[in-house]
């Protein structure tokens, strides 16, 4: 399918760019627009009919309990990741068409956008809301807090990270997302060659949803840092909670450089500036170079917190302490730091001489040792346990396997020469998605398992969630071991048509594979549905699992204040501990509990920042203007709101304590 | 908050707060970076070293001891302040600059190492 060449030069006061060439001309578009907006109507007429948009704003969306503002996280990635996921079985389905003349269905303007689209999506609106999710749920409950340090920020974070999905979701109705792949290289990222909303799309909803991870970051941090239990110092923190430090430190060091590129980019598309152009002194070198030095600690953002899930889980399933535990601690700080020195990989054959390259090499090869490390500390926590195979074990089980694949695939592609043949190919894209897929993807599988019944108070359906996990597991072998292969065959990744009808077959098997990994989807959407049905037989007490962590010790779900009374802390198992000396729950004696009141000036700020980036990409610049002085005037005016906190009176908790009576209540002081 | 008797998630550790500056160490500061910043200012206008690299050194010199008389005297950082995190936070936020900045110069530095020899004008090749 032909596109013609369409001029998006159009500019007036009123509207900027937006105009009616901004609807894409692509009838799958409409289609799915079609789709998306009976859903949509269909969604709000039943929220409407059942009149829960006063609980949903009143319970949810002004929400500042850590617990809630967590779940919410993990229904954005859920959705996005259904999003992303859309993307990628449209992908493999053109691959798998367009052999022997055929151009597939999409055409290469459509195409582009989806690749793209898919990795920004998976990275920024999939995977982080997920970690960033755990985290926020996890880790106070793991420390005997009663909530995160700053409150409002947590929800106003969560906010600006939405708003960074809603203008991503935007692009695929009006205009046109980014063509340049998730990290927008320039020169053709430039104003010269993409001079339509597509990346300025891509900036915004990142630099939007870049605020809100930046702000989270500095609040687990801080949570972690000043509002642990008693007791607990430094050696005793949760693993989990310990590999979530050492992300949100990634995370506070790693994302302002992002933001740094992407104000230097946006200054060369809007203004004119040349910090990466081909002449007057730009160098697109630099963006690379600067963009991979926040982008590869990204990817320990991601996998860090994953990994701690999965050592709470080994040593939960396997009813033993977690072997290693200094070790492990040791570990995560070594790749914390080495994740800040290996960059380079990603442009070996950018041009830089053998010393350069060899240096990053050798780091990056070094990273595998203390990975390598946590892989045997979860073996010998293994080694002589009484292992019990429920699902959140299985995941943790598939993914030592296929995550040990993923990083002997990625010590390959450490070394410069390989790199040099295997760069850009399709060798490289099993790569990743093998360590993304088999770590954070299956991670955060075996955590929904894992934390789920904490969440709700009931467990998620056995037999259905089995299903999912062999779906996904064949399905991922069946997805990304052809594209091996291919790579090995040179095929380079990003491709729309092919030319040589030998490589049909491996893209038909690949294809296979994700339509696999689709029936993993939609069976973990039927358990998620069949337990939600079925939750008075699946119902649990505070501890199903036979835990060892502090969040154990609560009820399920967890009373709005965690703990009636901070719990002291003795042993790294906290709860194991506890339950072990038989550490009886307080029964009187309860007091007020002070705690941080609810406000919507998160929703609404992040609402303003959606227009304001909507306003900025569209450059309809009165818009900008007054939405960028809105939102530094609400946040202004919200430091007078003095009216922050109240108590929840000790009648009240004495109340909610003896109704979760028959659970484990909270050990005291 | 800390007037009710009702234990809060916040009084749980014991550890010492931010510090707090005394006016005289305000005052301090101020001379010093009064001082600090005069004589970068009084070389570029006197000429009083020749050779502009070595003025430009020098001054990038008082800078960095700008920095640092910020940091003690109005951000209070001593190694005692929040048990120490916040000089740790300074060493990583250190750790880091440093290698980006000197990991960034190294790799552009080195960026044409691998490019063939050719004249800049692609017109004059055969």
């Amino acid at each position: 399918m032909a596109i013609e060449a369409v001029d998006h030069s159009h500019w007036s006061p009123l509207l900027g760019r937006l105009w009616w060439d901004a609807i894409p001309p692509d009838p799958i578009v409409w289609a799915t627009f079609a789709g998306v907006m009976l859903g949509g109507i269909a969604l709000v007429a039943a929220l409407t009919y059942f009149r829960v948009w006063g609980y949903l704003w009143k319970e949810w969306f002004t929400s500042v309990d850590h617990k809630k503002i967590g779940i919410m996280y993990m229904v954005l990635g859920l959705i996005m990741f259904i999003r992303g996921f859309a993307d990628a079985i449209m992908m493999r389905l053109q691959q798998a068409l367009a052999f022997g003349g055929s151009e597939g269905y999409l055409n290469a303007h459509h195409f582009d956008q989806v690749f793209t689209a898919h990795g920004v999506i998976m990275i920024f609106f999939a995977a982080m809301p997920f970690v960033t999710g755990f985290m926020n749920y996890v880790v106070p409950l793991q420390i005997g807090a009663r909530d995160v340090s700053f409150p409002f920020l947590n929800n106003f974070s969560f906010w600006m990270t939405t708003s960074g999905a809603v203008l991503i979701m935007a692009s695929l109705f009006i205009g046109e997302f980014g063509q340049t792949g998730w990290l927008a290289y320039p020169p053709l990222s430039g104003i010269a060659y993409s001079p339509y909303v597509g990346v300025d799309y891509w900036i915004w909803s990142l630099q939007i949803a870049g605020v809100g991870t930046l702000l989270s970051g500095v609040n687990l941090i801080c949570t972690i840092v000043k509002m642990r239990a008693p007791g607990m110092n430094m050696m005793k923190m949760p693993i989990f909670t310990w590999t979530a430090l050492c992300t949100n430190i990634l995370i506070v060091a790693a994302f302002p450089v992002l933001t740094a590129v992407l104000t230097m980019l946006s200054m060369d598309r809007y203004l004119g500036f040349n910090f990466f152009t081909n002449d007057l002194g730009g160098s697109a070198m630099m963006y690379v170079n600067l963009i991979w030095i926040w982008g590869h600690p990204e990817v320990y953002i991601l996998i860090l917190p994953i990994f701690g899930v999965f050592s709470e889980i080994t040593a939960t399933f396997c009813g033993k302490r977690l072997f290693g535990y200094t070790s492990m601690v040791y570990a995560t700080m070594v790749i914390t730091i080495l994740s800040y020195i290996v960059w380079l990989h990603h442009f070996f054959t950018m041009g830089s001489g053998a010393s350069v390259n060899s240096f990053f090499g050798i780091t990056t090869m070094v990273i595998s040792i203390p990975t390598g490390a946590k892989l045997f500390n979860w073996l010998f926590t293994m080694y002589r346990g009484r292992i019990r195979f429920e699902l959140p074990m299985m995941w943790t089980v598939a993914f030592m396997v296929t995550f040990t694949i993923g990083g002997m695939t990625g010590v390959l592609l450490a070394v410069p020469p390989a790199d040099f043949v295997l760069h850009n190919s399709l060798f490289l894209i099993a790569h990743f998605h093998n360590v993304i897929i088999g770590g954070v993807v299956f991670g955060v599988f075996a955590g929904i398992n894992f934390w789920w019944p904490k969440a709700f108070g009931f467990k998620l359906h056995e037999g259905l969630g089995k299903i999912s996990f062999w779906c996904w597991v064949v399905g991922f072998y069946l997805a990304f071991m052809p594209l091996y292969v291919l790579g090995l065959m040179g095929v380079t990744r990003r491709m729309r048509v092919f030319d040589d009808p030998n490589l049909q077959i491996w893209f038909v098997v690949a294809a296979i594979g994700a339509a696999v990994i689709a029936a993993g989807i939609g069976a973990f959407v039927l358990q998620v549905a069949f337990s939600i049905w079925k939750r008075k037989e699946l119902a649990c007490d505070g501890d199903p699992w036979g835990g060892r962590t502090l969040e154990w010790s609560t009820t399920s779900p967890p009373p709005h204040y965690n703990f009636a009374f901070t719990p002291v802390i003795h042993d790294i198992d906290a709860w194991e501990d506890m339950k072990r000396c038989d550490v009886a729950a307080p029964k009187s004696g309860f007091l007020d509990i002070h705690m941080p009141k609810n406000t919507g000036t998160g929703i609404i700020l992040g609402g303003i920042a959606t227009v304001f980036g909507f306003a900025m990409i569209w450059q309809i610049w009165w818009l900008a203007a007054i939405t960028f002085v809105g939102m530094i005037g609400y946040s202004i005016a919200h430091t007078f709101n003095y009216n922050r906190d109240y108590y929840i009176p000790a009648d009240e908790v004495a109340e909610t304590e003896a109704a979760a009576h028959g659970q484990p209540l909270p050990a005291g002081a | 908050m800390s007037d009710h008797s009702t234990p809060h998630a916040e009084d749980h550790h014991d550890d010492h707060g931010a510090g707090h500056g005394t006016m005289r160490d305000y005052v301090i500061g101020f001379l010093l970076s009064v001082i600090l910043t005069a004589i970068p200012f009084w070389l570029v206008m006197t000429n009083a070293i020749a050779d502009k690299a070595t003025t430009a050194i020098v001054i990038m010199a008082f800078a960095i001891v700008q920095i640092v008389v910020h940091m003690i005297y109005f951000l209070h950082m001593n190694t005692k302040s929040n048990n120490g995190w916040t000089v740790m936070a300074l060493i990583f936020t250190i750790i880091i600059v440093v290698i980006a900045l000197s990991g960034s110069l190294w790799v552009m530095h080195h960026l044409n190492t691998n490019m063939m020899p050719m004249p800049h004008d692609m017109g004059q090749l055969p």
